[in-house]
């Protein structure tokens, strides 16, 4: 970010990132109406970025998301990049997939150990599951550990890392750096296979739904920041294309605009749309880890994406090793890019789902537009459609049981306000049916 | 020793641990600056016996009140962390705890905050409580690290 700061104030943003709340209202034993409230700050970095030049982006992008900044400096580069025609070296698009590879493992470690799996064996978090299960954690501190040492050689400090730049890197590891995360990745990578098969033993409820999966898809590589965008359901587009299929609603319960595929409705992004599009893509340690535990194509129960989770971190780890290994530093870190005028589109594949970032800049290279769509919110509404026939199970449930299964559904999820919703409010509203209502 | 100091410089009030550490860093002395995720922080002080963490907190008193407490002692208000995640110190204590994984001594400095919106800066209030943590850990550690107290 430049030095000159500003105060800006926005009122529906003045609320601590991971607040959630959710509304079922039922009524006799139907459920007549699911309302989800997510809290989104891309609207506010959307303004704050015009009259930026277009090289502050990728700091400024990084502070959206404390989880994913990686996520958001890639989209943001890529989409820079292809509105200025900037053609990067070999190696430091390898060195992009390094950097995404350390935070996969990160956010993906937290949410399977840390978030998700107390929903599974009956803890209400993750310190009363550490009382007896103290390996797992310890497993899942020394894992993310790892992450986070890839992504701090990789972006320069411990947090909002700022070595990413339009262009290549500000500076890049040599060999011996990134040699020496060898040792610890080859155990990351023993222990992501016994995470697939720690998650294997979790017991899933009975609940499968009728997915369109969107994700990139890439002809050599499991996608993380290049690609066509597809579906199972016969969508292949460009990242220039995207706002032709889609479109976000505003919906009056949510500060969130809901994001549906046009006249098609809600679609899933994330792991089990990454896996169920590009399982062919995958290392071969990945692919066996899956079959091993019997983690078949398509997988349509939500519940099982903590399996999906654990198996795109064997894919993290394996890259990340084969990219070390490989590793030649670019004769430049990066290529001067100079200022012009032009719009880019670039989606890049977020650990939640594909992260889409759209800019416009004028000839001095000033950001005159700036659209960013998150995966939460691409995702907000096939949650809310999950929970609509998902709660239809729990009508005669306690409320107090019944409001934690739905918190663990919507943590399938894995979203953004995923590290709060073990305090997500929930209103559950019951009225007898004397059929007035919709 | 080692000093943890947690927060988020774009969230307002949230990043006068980030402050902290900074200014402890220009009089020479090291302090390391997390997000205040609770891996991360056992993380960061795991192999230390002696750690102090500093973090924005919100417990509803006064703008800029600077709380001490003994992190290995129940007293420390698990409830009250402003992180802006949700397993933030007050977990990573818990789970350390859980763990044996608490250094020795855990002392926690708390600079009470209230607005943690993006984009603002750090309220006016914090910035003189930011000094004022800044001057006691200079004081509590010049003898590791030689800090320029004629400065302070």
């Amino acid at each position: 970010m430049s030095g000159h700061t500003r105060t800006i104030r926005v009122d529906t943003l003045a609320r601590v990132e991971g607040e959630g709340a959710l509304y079922i209202k039922l009524v006799g034993e139907r459920v007549a109406d699911v309302k989800l409230k997510i809290y989104e700050p891309p609207r506010f970095f959307e303004a704050f970025l015009r009259g930026r030049h277009f090289s502050e982006a990728p700091d400024i992008a990084a502070r959206i998301c404390g989880i994913c900044p990686i996520a958001y400096q890639m989209s943001a580069i890529h989409a820079i990049e292809r509105a200025l025609g900037t053609r990067i070296d070999p190696a430091v698009r390898r060195l992009r997939r390094l950097f995404y590879c350390g935070e996969w493992i990160e956010s993906h470690t937290l949410h399977v150990y840390m978030l998700h799996a107390p929903d599974f064996l009956g803890y209400p978090d993750a310190i009363a599951m550490a009382k007896d299960h103290r390996i797992v954690v310890e497993r899942a501190l020394r894992l993310k550990k790892i992450g986070n040492r890839i992504v701090t050689l990789l972006g320069g400090r411990e947090i909002h890392p700022i070595s990413a730049a339009v262009g290549g890197f500000y500076k890049v590891p040599t060999k011996q750096r990134l040699r020496e995360l060898v040792e610890d990745l080859e155990w990351a990578l023993e222990a992501s296979l016994e995470t697939v098969r720690w998650t294997a033993t979790l017991e899933f409820p009975d609940f499968e739904q009728d997915y369109e999966f969107v994700a990139l898809r890439h002809p050599g590589e499991y996608p993380f920041n290049e690609g066509r965008l597809v579906s199972n359901r016969g969508l292949d587009i460009d990242a220039a294309e995207y706002e032709d299929h889609f479109v976000e609603l505003h919906v009056k319960h949510s500060n969130a605009l809901h994001s549906v595929l046009r006249g098609r409705g809600s679609y899933l992004v994330g792991p089990m749309a990454r896996f169920n599009l590009n399982f062919d893509k995958l290392p071969e340690v990945a692919q066996q880890a899956a079959r091993d535990v019997k983690l078949a194509v398509p997988v349509n129960n939500p519940f099982r994406s903590i399996m999906v989770r654990a198996v795109e971190i064997v894919f993290a780890c394996a890259e990340a090793l084969r990219i070390i290994r490989e590793y030649e530093p670019p004769p430049l870190p990066r290529v001067e890019v100079p200022n012009q005028a032009g719009v880019g589109h670039a989606i890049t594949e977020a650990p939640r789902g594909i992260l889409y970032h759209r800019y416009a800049m004028d000839e001095k290279g000033l950001i005159i537009a700036a659209r960013i769509i998150p995966p939460t919110s691409q995702n907000q509404k096939r949650i809310e459609d999950d929970l609509r026939d998902y709660a239809a199970r729990l009508v005669a449930w306690p409320p107090e049981e019944a409001s934690w299964k739905c918190e663990q559904a919507i943590r399938n999820y894995d979203p953004c306000i995923s590290c709060a919703t073990h305090t997500l409010k929930l209103t559950l509203e019951r009225a007898e049916d004397d059929g007035s209502n919709p | 020793m080692r000093i943890i100091c947690c927060g988020n410089p774009a969230r307002g009030d949230d990043g006068a641990g980030t402050l902290v550490a900074q200014q402890l860093r220009d009089f020479g002395i090291e302090a390391e600056i997390c997000f205040g995720e609770a891996l991360e922080l056992i993380e960061a002080w795991t192999g230390a016996n002696d750690v102090i963490v500093v973090d924005s907190v919100e417990t509803g008193a006064a703008l800029g009140t600077v709380w001490r407490w003994d992190g290995r002692k129940a007293s420390f208000p698990t409830d009250h962390s402003a992180s802006t995640h949700g397993l933030g110190l007050s977990a990573a204590v818990q789970l350390a705890r859980v763990l044996g994984r608490l250094p020795e001594r855990l002392q926690i400095y708390g600079i009470e905050g209230r607005r943690f919106e993006y984009g603002t800066e750090v309220s006016p209030e914090l910035k003189l409580a930011v000094e004022q943590v800044v001057r006691e850990l200079a004081k509590r550690t010049s003898s590791h690290w030689g800090a320029r107290l004629d400065v302070l």
